[in-house]
């Protein structure tokens, strides 16, 4: 099996995406395709002061890493970086960033969404609102569709 | 035996860890919430419904049908919002 470069990092600082896309494809002749995600914190309906991203430190590195490892391993993917972010974080700042590379998209574009799909339930992170009129926000709901979602990638 | 909490089930109970001595008779994942739930009100609120509750023994997921023998940490959480 060809060499990937992995890399998860879980953190409370931001992360810069264009940093990100130079790390797994500077110097490399073998890479035809860079797919990236990124998730931010989102405020549809403008009550939100922000998200409070609890995790379970340890835990969540090596559950990602599993993830991550097991993408490495059903598709021909030549680089994959992983980026949580923990603490507060508010309306449009950085979350989660998925960068896929790889000789052909496909294989990109098939292993940022599988890790996607398992990071939004396996991935142990939890999201507690903030309200911007200072009332108690409730903790985020884990949605049917998220865990529908995995249903998909079952072998 | 350490056990820690995250989210509303930590809210609930009102700590994030603690260590306890099992009884005996406790052997699975289930065995445990249900034993958990009747140490108090806080326990109560956050395992009333145990089949919600997610668990991870030393970092990894589990079913609830799984042995608590050996584990070093469990941890008990609600449903995750990661990505």
């Amino acid at each position: 099996m060809p060499v990937c470069e992995l890399l998860v990092r879980v953190q409370a600082e931001d992360f810069d995406l264009a940093a990100e896309c130079e790390r797994l494809t500077r110097g490399r002749k073998d890479v035809g395709a860079v797919v990236t995600f990124s998730g931010l914190c989102r405020d549809e309906s403008g009550t939100l002061e922000a998200l409070e991203l609890e995790h379970y430190p340890g835990m969540a590195e090596e559950e990602i890493t599993r993830i991550a490892r097991e993408a490495v391993e059903r598709w021909p993917i030549n680089g994959l970086s992983v980026i949580h972010r923990h603490g507060r974080i508010a309306p449009g700042e950085n979350i989660v960033l998925v960068v896929a590379t790889s000789p052909h998209r496909q294989a990109a574009f098939e292993a940022a969404s599988f890790l996607m799909d398992y990071l939004k339930s396996r991935a142990p992170f939890w999201k507690k609102e903030h309200r911007r009129d200072g009332q108690e926000g409730g903790w985020v709901e884990a949605a049917r569709h998220d865990e529908e979602a995995l249903q998909r990638w079952k072998r | 035996m350490k056990l820690v909490y995250f989210a509303w089930v930590r809210e609930r109970i009102g700590t994030g860890e603690e260590e306890i001595d099992l009884p005996q008779q406790i052997r699975t994942v289930s065995d445990l919430l249900a034993w958990l739930k009747s140490r108090g009100e806080g326990y109560e609120a956050a395992l009333r419904y145990p089949e919600v509750i997610r668990v991870a023994i030393d970092h990894e997921h589990v079913d609830h049908s799984e042995p608590v023998a050996g584990a070093r940490e469990i941890a008990l959480f609600p449903p995750m919002t990661g990505g």
